[in-house]
């Protein structure tokens, strides 16, 4: 092996390479139905523009090849990163013919194997500067506006995605919210329900086994179905118990989703409370019996801090789950972005899936450096809850 | 091993062969949920047929994740691959975190309707649980043994293969079972993009409005995940005592 040479460089360099230089850059379509003709990178941009980006994704490509420092690295393949997203826009304006106002312009397959190459080496580097998680937090909310300021800037407004969505803006806010509701709150109520069960669960052992099997049990029902089966009980709840309507239960919309997500929701709480109730380190708690604290103190000011990381652990998995899970609600008309996911696999219009699906991975993603970055936080070392 | 622990899945896995053999027997237990005039037993397709599909492409895609997933795991492992080890953790993180759903509908443009996309996002879901477990176990393999074989003369490829692997194997088992249970959960989503398996049984049910659908299609696939679980618990068991003997 060349010493100069990085390894993982080397694949990344390949990825990028084949995808600027074999794959079509965008795809033009007559209409949004229409499967479309492929455009390379280098016939995308007008007057040399192709080509001066095809240059320059070959000279990241060298970049990443070769040791430099691994900050120069991670800034030079950002500035790709943005310089392909703005291409794509600029590409979509010079691939749409004037005064065709059915023909759609969508990415094609080699602006998405830039894209995920670059976010990769991207990721990469963070992961080996080992950046301090307040510095990812900050570069979280940095990438987050920079990406909401490309897409209120209109550079990318005539690619097919962007499209979609100024037709249906009002719904897609309106389900946006309901989503972020859904998996949002879902888990919040798991929360409350949760966290005492799990501390109850750490105290009898034997509801420990019943509850951890049952909630095991649930998992294994699998989601769609799940939805589906609490048509029936809801439906009856808002018939026969006065009030319950009015609150907006009902047998079909959201609040089946949200019960199915908040059972979901239960066995990583619960699961994570007794773990980490049970990692509470026994001369913690002889030391505050001993100082003559109550249970309830006990748990409150010892416990409770002790058990904090692993309850943000849960978090984050509750919170990705649900993120992912209630696209599935829109299967039983509880809203949320699945409606246009399905809505759009529906007529075959793969511009209305990817409004409905790149905003559900966006969220996700959102979420996962968050929480990892908080998780991170909590189990530094001389953090106010590491204290044993 | 007692009886008694046996007993329920046993009980459970008569119940399965017996209704995927004579669904109809069951017509009972299923009609109090239907209304009058509706089909209490699925009657668009051959139960056992779909319960056969769906067991395939989640046994197909978990054995596809396993190669990969302990092949990437043994290569970020080696000194000559550990350079890969975040880059290896950040993809299979990254494919963890795309929703279901997403997975399927954005596979669907490059592969079209049917079993290609489900499969895709069954094989993501699996890597993960897989990758972490071999390579915790292999990371946690205790130095004084392989230090030892080394002094024995022990090339690294016979340290792997007499020593790393065996003492690994019952955690990537144990990562092979998340992934299969993670799986036929998932599975059932394929049917919204036209995937061959359980998930047909509930979409039809969820569209003619029958619950005894919905029902049937969730008793199968969570009967399924608990035998298969269980199955492989058993394997776990058994290699862990296998490998303190």
């Amino acid at each position: 092996m060349l010493r100069g040479l990085e390894k993982t460089g080397v694949l990344m360099a390949a990825l990028i390479v084949t995808s600027t230089f074999a794959l079509p850059f965008i795809v033009v379509k007559p209409n949004r139905i229409l499967q479309g003709q492929g455009v390379s990178l280098i016939d995308a941009l007008p007057s040399g523009g192709g080509i001066a980006l095809a240059g320059a994704m070959v000279f990241v490509a060298l970049c990443l090849l070769f040791r430099l420092p691994l900050s120069t690295r991670l800034v030079i393949s950002s500035a790709a990163l943005l310089i392909v997203i703005l291409a794509l826009g600029a590409a979509a304006n010079a691939g749409l013919p004037p005064g065709n106002s059915y023909a759609r312009v969508s990415p094609g397959s080699g602006f998405w194997l830039l894209l995920f190459s670059l976010s990769l080496a991207f990721c990469d580097m963070i992961a080996k500067l080992r950046l301090s998680p307040a510095f990812r937090l900050v570069l979280l909310v940095v990438a987050t506006a920079v990406i909401s300021g490309i897409f209120a800037s209109g550079v990318l407004a005539d690619i097919s995605v962007m499209k979609e969505y100024v037709n249906r803006s009002d719904a897609f806010w309106a389900e946006m919210s309901r989503h972020a509701m859904l998996a949002l709150g879902s888990m919040l109520v798991a929360f409350l329900i949760g966290l005492p069960l799990g501390v109850i669960c750490h105290r009898i052992s034997w509801l420990r086994a019943a509850a951890l099997n049952t909630l095991n049990i649930l998992q294994t029902i699998p989601s769609i179905a799940l939805f589906g089966l609490l048509i029936l009980p809801l439906g009856w709840v808002a018939t026969h118990i006065p009030g319950a309507a009015a609150i907006g239960i009902s047998g079909i919309g959201t609040a089946p989703a949200f019960v199915a997500l908040v059972l979901y929701s239960l066995l990583p709480v619960v699961a994570n409370t007794v773990g980490g109730l049970e990692n509470v380190p026994r001369e913690a708690n002889d030391a505050a019996r001993g100082a003559g604290m109550t249970d309830l103190q006990r748990l409150v000011s010892i416990e409770f801090p002790l058990t904090f990381p692993s309850l943000l652990a849960a978090i984050r998995i509750v919170l990705i789950q649900n993120i992912g899970m209630a696209t599935i609600a829109a299967l039983i008309g509880g809203g949320g972005m699945g409606v246009f996911v399905f809505q759009g696999l529906g007529q075959s219009a793969m511009d209305l899936v990817l409004l409905g699906a790149l905003p559900t991975v966006a969220m996700s993603f959102i979420a996962a450096i968050l929480l990892d970055a908080l998780v991170d936080f909590s189990e530094a070392p001389g953090s106010e809850v590491h204290s044993t | 091993m007692s009886l008694s622990r046996f007993a329920p899945r046993i009980v459970l896995l008569i119940l399965l062969a017996g209704f995927l053999a004579s669904p109809e027997s069951f017509d009972f237990a299923f009609r109090p949920l239907v209304q009058a005039n509706a089909p209490a037993i699925y009657n668009q397709g051959d139960l056992a047929a779909l319960t056969l599909q769906h067991v395939r492409m989640v046994f197909i895609a978990t054995l596809l994740a396993t190669i990969i997933a302990v092949a990437l795991a043994v290569v970020v492992t080696r000194p000559f691959g550990a350079e890969f080890l975040p880059l290896a953790r950040t993809i299979v993180n990254i494919g963890q975190t795309f929703p279901p759903v997403a997975v399927l509908a954005l596979a669907v443009p490059a592969m079209g309707f049917g079993n290609g996309p489900t499969l895709v996002a069954l094989f993501l879901y699996a890597l993960l649980p897989i990758f972490e477990n071999t390579m915790t176990a292999l990371t946690t393999v205790p130095h004084n043994i392989t230090d030892a074989a080394k002094g024995n003369g022990m090339t690294p490829f016979q340290i792997f293969r007499q020593i790393e692997l065996p003492l690994s194997l019952p955690m990537i088992v144990g990562g092979i079972k998340i992934s299969t249970v993670i799986g036929f959960g998932t599975a059932t989503i394929g049917s919204t993009v036209a995937a061959k398996t359980l998930g047909e049984v509930i979409i039809a049910g969820l569209q003619s409005n029958n619950l005894a659908f919905i029902l049937q299609g969730a008793l199968l696939v969570a009967a399924l995940a608990i035998l298969v679980f269980d199955f492989l618990s058993m394997v776990e068991r058994s290699l862990t005592k296998w490998k303190a003997a």
